[in-house]
């Protein structure tokens, strides 16, 4: 369905002195969304992910600049495309109710929604009727203002606003800040029925927990690079399965696997290394990685960046 | 105690503040001015006085008292609503406000729509697309109102359109010579029209530039972002989000421009000689009419209370965050 390969994002800043310079942000991105799966990309928060999203959907700010290659169903997903799919074929779920208008209700913004999908202006009403009873909200909910949503209703209304426009791919930002666990719960719950409803669905989030519970592969995003993709199921026992030393430290710092942190910090996208970008945190790091940045390569059925692995 | 309740109180107590301290700036401001209030009083008979007579009007007056015992007894006549005589007109200043206030009324409701209707619209076309041609023509035009004087624009419409063009009548809010039955309501039209316009099209500017720069920061926000990811256009954008979201710093403003309004009918009056309360207000200060001129000054902070007190209940109807908010804890 979506078809991510060696993406780049980079914005040009102005530094003092009126100085022009080019800052990329995502360097080396690969993903692939089938549909009836579940693709997580887990990374730090304000690694800058949420750009992929962006990305795909067309809305980077003015100064961004787009490389690498996005197709979808098949064919380039080129900004023509993006703006004829965008709210048709492809959603987006964002992160909060920020996202919403404030001062409309938010039964108003699914409907909105709705039309924007392309569903007919006769219809809206009953489709945002049928995705609020299917989420469970209540009709007089629809009257309500995003302020007056609590989060676990604001998640439905969110969700009901990607789904009314029958889109075939979702894209979810960060679908559980800082949610109670019930919540969360439910949220991933939503998210795995519609892919099993034969949707494709990318999750993008910093709560690699969460992301297993749902996701059928889950893509590691360190430094604007995605330094591997693995089946869900390969984070298992100590991580042997898993390909890159970083995807393994992140399975070790989790509280369930032994809380081992991993010390250092990411480069900032405008000091990155030459070669491999998690050599300064890396346990089995050897002269030939600081060479070369390491390509994707296919690995026990996923892929990795790192010579070692 | 009810949300309206409390709010009512705060205006309230915000009001009676705001008359206290006007009375007493103006009345430090008009002591130390160098009016004399017997010397503007006599008048051109001022020769014909003799220093003795002088005295016994000051004495008459109180203006012997000191300062302190002068100012509590005008202010408690102040609050017992009686605001003097006018020297110019020799009747009550009240009843002058009341006269002159209707003819202002007028002009002023009519820019105030105008300038707050037209600077919306034009402020939205020009946020909608930031640099386009018309964006830059709305802010050139913006800039160029804003920083003329709405005494020279009226000068200038009334050279081009009441001197030259003979469209709009030279002066006055009916021709003059005809009794006050004989006025019609096309006359006084035809005489508002062009003070209207000028006050109109100087009040358009700041609304015009406030509304753009609200309509691309609402273009720019988290909900805009997510409204284009769902595939709409900007017109859309503008239509749903924009208009709404916009018009609530548009009503406080158009409610905190009453002053500025009032400030500019002063002036444009003036130029128009139009006897509305500008024209009053100049008449009082050029020729040391004290009663009508504080009478006027209070009347104005009133006025533009009233005015922010309206925006603010508007406000407070439009925004569904204070509307419901307030109603459902
Ligand atoms: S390439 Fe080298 S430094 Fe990079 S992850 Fe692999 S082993 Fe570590």
């Amino acid at each position: 369905m979506l078809q991510v390969q060696g993406l780049q994002v980079s914005f040009t800043v102005y530094t003092q002195g009126l100085r022009q310079r080019r800052l990329t942000v995502i360097t080396d991105l690969d993903v692939t969304v089938r549909a009836g799966e579940v693709v997580a990309i887990v990374g730090a928060s304000g690694s800058g992910k949420s750009l992929l999203a962006h990305a795909i959907l067309g809305i980077l700010p003015h100064n961004a600049e787009l490389g690498g290659s996005i197709s979808f169903q098949g064919k380039p997903l080129t900004q023509a495309r993006k703006e004829a799919l965008r709210g048709r074929a492809i959603a987006l779920i964002p992160q909060t109710v920020a996202a919403l208008d404030p001062l409309m209700p938010v039964g108003e913004q699914v409907r909105l929604a709705a039309l924007r999908g392309g569903v007919p202006a006769a219809g809206a009403r009953e489709v945002v009727a049928a995705s609020f009873a299917r989420y469970g909200l209540a009709p007089e909910a629809a009257r309500l203002h995003p302020f007056q949503v609590s989060g676990g209703m604001a998640r439905r209304v969110l969700v009901s606003t990607a789904v009314v426009g029958q889109a075939r791919l979702l894209i979810a930002d960060e679908p559980t800040p800082g949610l109670h666990p019930e919540v969360v719960t439910e949220t991933l719950g939503h998210l795995r029925e519609l892919a099993d409803g034969g949707k494709a669905v990318l999750m993008i989030t910093h709560d690699i927990e969460a992301a297993l519970r749902v996701a059928d592969t889950v893509a590691v995003f360190y430094a604007g690079t995605t330094v591997e993709q693995a089946p869900a199921r390969d984070f298992a026992g100590g991580g042997e399965a898993l390909r890159h030393p970083y995807t393994r430290a992140l399975w070790r710092a989790l509280p369930s696997q032994g809380f081992v942190p991993l010390p250092g910090a990411q480069p900032a996208p405008d000091a990155l290394p030459p070669g491999c970008l998690f050599a300064d945190r890396c346990p089995l790091v050897t002269a030939a990685c600081r060479v070369a940045r390491p390509p994707a390569r296919e690995l026990r059925g996923g892929t990795v960046r790192c010579i070692h692995a | 105690m009810p949300e309206w309740m409390s709010f009512a109180g705060r205006k309230l107590l915000r009001l009676i503040t705001l008359l206290v301290a006007v009375a007493i700036f103006s009345y430090t401001l008009i002591s130390l001015s160098p009016i004399d209030p017997v010397d503007a009083y006599i008048g051109a008979d001022m020769l014909l006085i003799s220093p003795e007579q002088r005295a016994q009007i000051a004495a008459r007056w109180g203006l012997d008292q000191p300062p302190l015992a002068r100012f509590i007894a005008w202010a408690r006549e102040l609050a017992g609503g009686n605001f003097g005589t006018s020297l110019i007109f020799n009747r009550p200043v009240l009843e002058i406000i009341g006269e002159r206030f209707i003819a202002s009324l007028g002009l002023m409701a009519t820019a105030w729509l105008v300038s707050g209707l037209l600077g919306y619209a034009l402020g939205i076309l020009a946020g909608a697309r930031p640099g386009s041609l018309l964006d830059r023509a709305v802010r050139l035009y913006a800039y160029i109102l804003a920083s003329s004087p709405s005494f020279w624009v009226a000068l200038l419409l009334l050279m081009a359109f009441s001197v030259g063009l003979r469209w709009t009548p030279i002066c006055c809010a009916s021709p003059p010579g005809l009794l006050p039955e004989e006025v019609t309501l096309a006359h006084r039209l035809h005489h508002l029209i062009l003070p209207a316009i000028t006050l109109s099209i100087v009040g358009v500017a700041n609304m015009a530039l406030h509304t753009r720069q609200k309509l691309i920061e609402v273009l720019e926000s988290d909900y805009a972002l997510f409204a284009r990811a769902q595939g709409a256009t900007t017109r859309d954008l503008v239509r749903h989000h924009g208009l709404r979201n916009v018009a609530l710093p548009a009503i406080t403003l158009q409610g905190a421009s009453l002053s500025e309004l009032f400030g500019g009918a002063v002036l444009v009056e003036q130029v128009f000689t139009y006897p509305g309360l500008g024209e009053a207000t100049v008449q009082a200060a050029l020729r040391s009419d004290v009663p009508l001129l504080l009478g006027i000054v209070f009347f104005s902070a009133i006025f533009v209370f009233a005015g922010n007190t309206l925006a603010d209940l508007a406000y407070r109807l439009v925004d569904p965050r204070i509307r419901i908010g307030a109603a459902t804890p």
